[in-house]
């Protein structure tokens, strides 16, 4: 760029260089410092009061219930440290640039870029993100890939406007058959169970989700109308159950309790009305559970 | 590169007649100003909707005068969610940044008296018209406005009224809406790509274009791409409530006991269709704002944008990108859990151009001489905003992440932040920019100040708490916060955010005074009030009718030379030619 340029206004193009002269009664409105000070100050806010309120979790989900949970709020807390550190850094580059190189008479440091800028914080932004995405590739692993367990217990949640319903296979360990044609809430069939199905006869069936503790679960999710959602906070867990699949889930809660079942997609007008519980109890509290229904179907 | 058509000459004068020249008139401005209108008069119904929403998740029981019922009922709210998202996406977030300012001024700086098309371009704009007033009529059929949110997932939003109030004729209307939004938006793509290839000014080679050009053209790309699959994907939702077809409805659905007589269908089909329009759709109105606001943030910091040539490559590497990421809305939806991996790491590899971006900004300003004028001041919020809400994606770019943030109030802040705020900052950054050029008077800076500091503020107090309300997993499209015993100490959080949004909306209010008072009232504007240096600025404000008078400008130089060492002035017009360049010793 050894090049200086001369240029002429008034030949070529004389009548627009005429009025493009610059309007220099507008100083007021540009070279004051309050906005440059007052921008700065609301920027410095914002850091100091995300910075706090992150970090000191005032708000935060209730602790895990699942050992994979945990691990998801540790790549949770990581990728909140990186943002964070990210977030502070350049929104106070911001604050830093607004007031200190606000208009004061001065000239502007004439630059087209940087190449070797581009190219360090391209890197550097490379690296981060890969380095999350494959930290956080090894939790989601954890929880959603896992091969079944054998021994684990298999209930089946069916959603539909706007109820839950688990399904328990009961003695014979088999999920009698469905047929959509029997399905009739007010018969008490809302599942539609089809009565001539022998494996069906013990099924189980229950408003509220009740897993023993520490025991792996294999929950196999579907919908009987449209999309909706599976999603308990504690556990860290949040499916969608879509009509015409069976999307397997699995969990072992570690901590027993009452756990609220929410659905998060919409479905309807008793959307923000429907919910469940979990209840996480003790091995002989499940067995118990077990009979007592089996008794009442 | 052509030269100007000789028919230019006969667009020198304006159509004789109030109804061709300011109603059914084929000039880009014209276009560009209705469209800006019609923005306008959305954002205000979207405003006023998302006000209602925020009233009545903090006081559900409360008594609402001119609502049937008096007191607001679940499918009420929820058709209020639906028309705020569908109203402000589409007929607000396409419209102002891209059709509305990108008519106006596309081909006023790469030196064009007109659109390539402009009947074409007329008519996108009256398609766009006849779409929203069908979008608005679907709240006044029997039945209500829809409830299945701006993404209209079936089975719910393919069943018909069985499946909730507002799925009847409300829902195919809304369909039939966008339906018409897609055709009348493809129009518009087609004739932007073409302007920006065929009719730039003699000299006006591609990277001398100005960023804002550069943004308008990608986004016509994205455009013309993915509206075209959404209105495919209309057609056959369409279908399926109206012609019996099963696309997206699997076998053995029943409804309140009874079994539809659909099968074969899938309801991921949908969401799959929906996202690969739905998330460059995100870049469709964010990406005029960036060009919008690097365009800005050069001009009042007197300085070269930092990097032009990676602005223009990191602009068609987010559009390139932006079609392969559609599926980090999908991470829990019942797709493949493996598929999750590779959209995880395209989502973070979008992250880079837009981290690129940011530090491109923040160079650009960096030893400038910056004036705080009402434009620079949104931009600069523009930057703030874009690097919060870009951050939190991080979040929900990661699956495992996703597993327990998805659906929540957490999303509703990030996509506000990042998509709404900082596209609507950018479109005050433009309004406030380009009014005198349009209008031919300036914005009054002092109310402009007044509605900056406010916005700016009340935007973050809208939206930060959001964050907290989802990592507590409270979940988004809910018509109250009774229902879940643990949602019931947030009440304090959602007051806040309600309060701050009332404050913000009214806030608004001095932006519309400001806007048609300073019509009639403002300063009168120079060609050239804010030193500037690209083509639209060497004309008169207004422009007459054929933009430059009959004479077509020719292009010298970069769109930025701001501060050159040498230059008398600390700006060089783009149309300047240079009369000696001789060798500094």
């Amino acid at each position: 760029m050894m090049v200086s340029y001369i240029y002429s206004f008034g030949q070529h193009e004389g009548r627009v260089s005429a009025r493009n002269h610059p309007q220099r009664n507008q100083k007021s409105a540009r070279g004051s410092a309050a906005p440059a000070v007052l921008f700065a100050l609301l920027i410095i806010i914002l850091v100091a009061f995300s910075a706090y309120s992150f970090s000191a979790r005032a708000f935060r989900a209730p602790a895990p219930i699942t050992t994979p949970g945990a691990a998801l709020d540790h790549q949770y807390n990581l990728t909140l440290y990186v943002t964070g550190i990210v977030f502070i850094l350049v929104q106070l580059a911001l604050a830093i640039a607004i007031f200190r190189f606000r208009d004061r008479g001065q000239r502007a440091r004439f630059s087209r870029g940087n190449n070797a800028a581009e190219i360090i914080w391209t890197s550097v932004t490379i690296v981060v993100f890969i380095v999350l995405a494959f930290l956080g590739r090894k939790v989601w692993a954890e929880s959603r890939l896992a091969s079944p367990t054998a021994n684990a217990i298999r209930i089946e949640v069916t959603t539909s406007q706007f109820v839950y319903n688990f399904r328990y296979p009961g003695a014979d360990g088999k999920f009698g058959r469905i047929d959509p044609n029997q399905i009739s809430a007010a018969t008490g069939n809302p599942l539609g169970l089809d009565a001539s199905d022998p494996a069906g006869k013990d099924d189980i069936v229950a408003p509220e989700l009740t897993v023993p503790v520490d025991r792996p679960v294999e929950l196999l999710i579907r919908s009987q109308d449209v999309v909706h959602n599976f999603f308990v906070r504690e556990l860290r867990l949040q499916q969608d159950a879509v009509p015409g699949l069976t999307i397997p889930l699995q969990f072992t809660a570690n901590r027993t309790g009452r756990y609220e079942i929410v659905c998060t997609q919409l479905c309807g007008l008793g959307h923000s009305r429907m919910r469940s519980f979990l209840n996480v109890v003790p091995e002989a509290g499940y067995e118990q559970f077990l009979k007592q229904q089996a008794a009442a179907q | 590169m052509s030269v100007i058509p000789s028919s230019s000459q006969s667009v020198s004068e304006a159509p004789k007649g109030i109804v061709r020249r300011y109603i059914f008139s084929t000039n880009h401005k014209v276009v560009g100003v209705q469209y800006f209108l019609l923005a306008l008069i959305a954002v205000a119904i979207g405003i006023v909707l998302s006000l209602l929403m925020r009233f009545h998740v903090v006081w559900p029981g409360a008594h609402i005068p001119f609502l049937s019922g008096g007191i607001m009922t679940p499918e009420q709210y929820l058709a209020l969610v639906t028309m705020h998202g569908t109203i402000m996406v589409f007929f607000v977030l396409t419209t102002a940044p891209q059709a509305g300012f990108g008519n106006y001024f596309l081909p006023l700086q790469i030196g064009a008296p007109e659109m390539a098309f402009p009947r074409l371009n007329m008519l996108s704009f009256w398609g766009t018209l006849v779409a929203f007033v069908v979008m608005l009529a679907a709240f006044l059929v029997p039945g209500g406005g829809p409830i299945s949110g701006w993404t209209a997932y079936p089975p719910l939003s393919a069943l018909g009224s069985i499946s909730g109030p507002g799925e009847g004729l409300g829902q195919t209307m809304w369909i039939i809406s966008i339906a018409i939004f897609c055709v009348a938006s493809l129009l518009g793509a087609v004739t932007f790509i073409a302007t920006t290839i065929d009719m730039r000014a003699p000299g006006m080679k591609l990277m001398r274009l100005p960023l804002t050009v550069w943004s308008w053209f990608v986004t016509a790309i994205l455009i013309l791409m993915a509206f075209s699959v959404l209105l495919a994907a209309g057609v056959l939702l369409l279908l399926d409530r109206s012609a019996g077809t099963s696309f997206f409805i699997p076998a053995g659905v029943v409804v309140n006991s009874q079994l539809q007589n659909h099968s074969g269908g899938s309801p991921l089909l949908w969401q799959h269709l929906f996202w690969f329009f739905g998330h460059p759709e995100v870049y469709i109105a964010i990406l005029p704002g960036m060009g919008v606001v690097s365009h800005v943030l050069s001009n009042f910091s007197r300085k070269p944008v930092f990097g032009y040539r990676v602005m223009v490559f990191a602009t068609c590497a987010i559009g390139f990108l932006g079609f392969t990421v559609w599926g980090h809305h999908m991470f829990i939806s019942g797709m493949s859990p493996y598929s999750g991996f590779a959209f995880s790491l395209l989502t973070l590899a979008i992250g880079v151009p837009s981290a690129i971006k940011t530090f491109n900004w923040l160079g650009t300003i960096w030893g400038g001489k910056i004036q705080f004028t009402t434009a620079m001041l949104f931009a600069l919020g523009f930057v703030s905003l874009f690097v919060t809400g870009g951050l939190s994606g991080l979040f929900l770019a990661q699956p495992a992440l996703d597993m327990v943030l998805h659906a929540t109030y957490y999303v509703v802040a990030h996509f506000h932040i990042i998509m709404a705020m900082a596209a609507i900052f950018g479109i005050f950054s433009a309004t406030y920019f380009w009014f005198p050029k349009m209008f031919g008077r300036m914005l009054n800076e002092r109310m402009g100040k007044l509605h900056f500091w406010v916005t700016f503020a009340g935007a973050y107090c809208i939206f930060m708490p959001m964050h907290f309300l989802g990592i507590e997993g409270a979940p988004r499209r809910y018509a109250d916060f009774t229902g879940v015993n643990y949602l019931e100490p947030l009440a304090p959080l959602n007051h806040f955010v309600t309060i701050a949004a009332f404050v913000t909306g009214a806030a608004q209010l001095i932006f519309i005074f400001n806007f048609f008072w300073s019509l009639k009232y403002g300063r009168r504007a120079s060609r050239n009030p804010w030193n500037s240096t690209t083509l639209e600025w060497t004309t008169d404000s207004p422009p007459p009718p054929d933009n430059f008078g009959g004479r077509s400008p020719e292009v010298y130089r970069g769109a930025y030379e701001f501060s050159v060492p040498g230059a008398p002035e600390d700006f060089i017009p783009q149309n300047l030619p240079p009369v000696k360049a001789v060798p500094a010793s």
